[in-house]
């Protein structure tokens, strides 16, 4: 297990270095940050001065270096709109954003599992053939057209749920549902496809067999092994849950990172992009390890390989 | 013997690998919804090559006097638009017509791009191993950790949105599951007594990786490729929503529900419609996907 935990988290480590890289990496994109950073109109005189000032001139290593060292400490630099730290601005509203994801893994945890569930043990039944045709039309589905036709049907026609905005439980209804939504139909259809698998294996028509009931067999025996992949792809819908709220927060005008890092790139406030982005990813990264930890912790043949 | 007799071996008698694939067509045209997700799919793509004449109007002319029109409104001259109009007086049936096009020339061409490198990575790492894995795996990793929309839109926000942009991004960062898939294939195939034997006839490692791994990697690639297809899609009208997309005036799903939000209270039309057409895209790709992987390789996890 100590071995384990510590490869995994040296593996970490080397992904948030290379992190790193890719944020600093997106300023130098065009070849010259200053003319990224400056308003177009800026003269030669300003972008000299302006190069000067950042050490845009040094070589790009040593800028690296600096970079690093200021994103260790929180640095990310002054946003340029808001001219207060970057670091700030992002974590700020990371609550926000966190609130969002939970809820909406949430959701989509507390649907999918019995959906999947039942949809293998009553296989081609109506139950079934309902839960596989919503979550196939859930995968298909843009977030964003979900989420507006969510409007349109709650806010606009009955008027029963806000449209956008933040504070109360209703605020949290439409843009959680509208986030969920594709996490839900990937959990449901990988639980029903891994429970089917486990069904048809040995251990399970012993223990039927022995004369277990339907409940027990499918709720001790079955589920524990159907579990395993589920909970790898929960950590892993995790990024795409703090991805997604890129675009679901715009919606819905959700105080979160997303809609703050898509009006930085509108108004070319990098600073702010590199911090988003940097702790958004960071975070992925850490949950994926206390998940991995979690699941070595729960299957022994994991930590063992 | 039992356990390397489960992967078909690829003759290089090419009769006998076009009877192979012909009997998994005729497996593929026994499933139903794949069937019917491929007829969706052959649909977008016709409609998409016929836009100029599936529709008599021109999906960028305005006519401020016709805007926000509802859907099966007749004009003056007797013209009926059949989705309704925008709120620049464009027909929105020629322009939902119309959006096909960047939507699926993006997805097409990034497909490409990202399955070409990830199926080079995928060999590299499987039949080598060493280190050149674990870097190439830590790459993945790496790219693995990033909220994609929100790396893309920076990317797109330095470079400046335009075609190119959007299908290099895209080709660029969504290389690793091909990577993956083709690994987790040429892991199998390299102890396979075919490969073996192909190594102790004295072949070189480019010829037994160029003829004798790749072509049976070729059907979990696939796979992937179609699947991922639907996702680019997506993207894709994720950026146009956002204003990082193919720019107007040409027509995009994302950019004219960008419109559509703006005038929800007012036009359902304009937001629903072009939603639809990413839905029934998508959900054909995924029906003609779904089919298959069942049909050719149903243990693969995508």
């Amino acid at each position: 297990m100590k071995g384990y935990l510590a490869r995994r988290a040296l593996q970490s480590v080397l992904v948030l270095l290379g992190i790193s890289f890719v944020v600093f990496f997106i300023l130098h994109l065009t070849g010259d940050p200053a003319l990224v950073l400056l308003p177009p109109d800026a003269s030669a005189e300003d972008v000299r001065k302006f190069r000067e000032a950042m050490g845009f001139n040094d070589p790009f290593l040593v800028q690296y270096g600096r970079f690093l060292k200021g994103a260790l400490h929180g640095d990310f630099g002054q946003s340029v709109r808001h001219g207060e730290p970057a670091f700030g601005l992002v974590m700020e509203r990371m609550p926000a954003t966190f609130e969002l994801s939970g809820a909406a893994l949430l959701i989509a945890v507390s649907l999918a599992i019995p959906a999947g569930i039942v949809s293998a043990v009553r296989r081609n039944s109506a139950l079934d053939y309902i839960s596989t045709v919503v979550a196939l039309l859930g995968q298909s589905m843009p977030t964003f057209w979900l989420g507006i036709m969510l409007i349109l049907l709650f806010s606009v026609q009955f008027h029963l749920l806000p449209s956008s905005g933040h504070g109360t439980f209703q605020h949290l209804i439409l843009p959680a549902i509208t986030l969920g939504l594709f996490t839900t139909a990937r959990i449901t259809r990988l639980t029903r496809s891994g429970m089917l698998e486990v069904l048809n294996q040995d251990y399970i028509r012993t223990a039927r067999a022995k004369g277990f009931g339907d409940r027990l067999v499918v709720w001790k025996h079955a589920l524990k092994n159907a579990a395993i992949p589920v909970v790898t792809i929960v950590g892993i819908e995790l990024g795409t849950l703090l991805g997604g709220s890129v675009i679901t927060e715009t919606i819905f005008a959700w105080p979160g990172v997303g809609r703050l890092s898509v009006q930085a790139i509108y108004n070319r406030d990098y600073p702010v992009v590199q911090a988003a982005v940097f702790l958004l990813a960071s975070t992925f990264v850490v949950v994926n390890l206390i998940v991995d930890l979690l699941y070595a912790y729960l299957d022994p043949r994991i930590r063992l390989q | 013997m039992s356990a390397t007799t489960r992967v078909i071996p690829m003759s290089r008698d090419t009769a006998s690998s076009t009877r192979e694939w012909r009997v998994l067509a005729r497996r593929l045209a026994r499933r139903r919804t794949a069937i019917f997700g491929l007829a969706v799919v052959a649909l977008v793509v016709a409609t998409a090559l016929v836009a100029p004449w599936l529709s008599m109007f021109d999906p960028i002319e305005q006519s401020i006097g016709d805007r926000l029109k509802p859907p099966a409104w007749r004009d003056d001259a007797g013209r009926v638009h059949l989705l309704g109009t925008d709120h620049l007086g464009r027909d929105l049936f020629a322009r939902v017509v119309f959006g096909a096009r960047p939507a699926l020339l993006v997805g097409l061409a990034a497909v490409l791009i990202s399955g070409l490198l990830g199926m080079v990575a995928g060999l590299v790492s499987g039949y080598f191993g060493g280190w050149v894995d674990d870097v190439l795996m830590r790459l993945a990793d790496i790219q693995l950790a990033f909220p994609f929309i929100l790396l893309a839109i920076a990317v797109i926000g330095v470079l400046g949105p335009s075609l190119t942009t959007i299908i290099a991004v895209i080709g660029v960062s969504s290389w690793v599951v091909y990577a993956r898939v083709v690994r987790g294939a040429v892991l199998t195939l390299r102890e396979c007594e075919f490969v073996q034997a192909a190594l102790a006839l004295g072949s070189t490692d480019r010829r037994v990786v160029l003829r004798h791994i790749l072509p049976n990697t070729l059907t979990p690639w696939l796979v992937v490729a179609t699947l991922d297809m639907a996702r680019v899609i997506v993207i894709e009208s994720a950026l146009s929503f956002l204003g990082l997309g193919v720019q107007p005036p040409t027509p995009t799903w994302g950019g004219m529900l960008a419109d559509g939000r703006v005038y929800i209270s007012t036009a359902w039309w304009l937001a629903t419609f072009p939603g639809l057409a990413i839905l029934v895209t998508v959900l054909g790709i995924n029906l003609f996907g779904d089919g298959l992987r069942d049909t050719l390789d149903p243990r693969l996890k995508v």
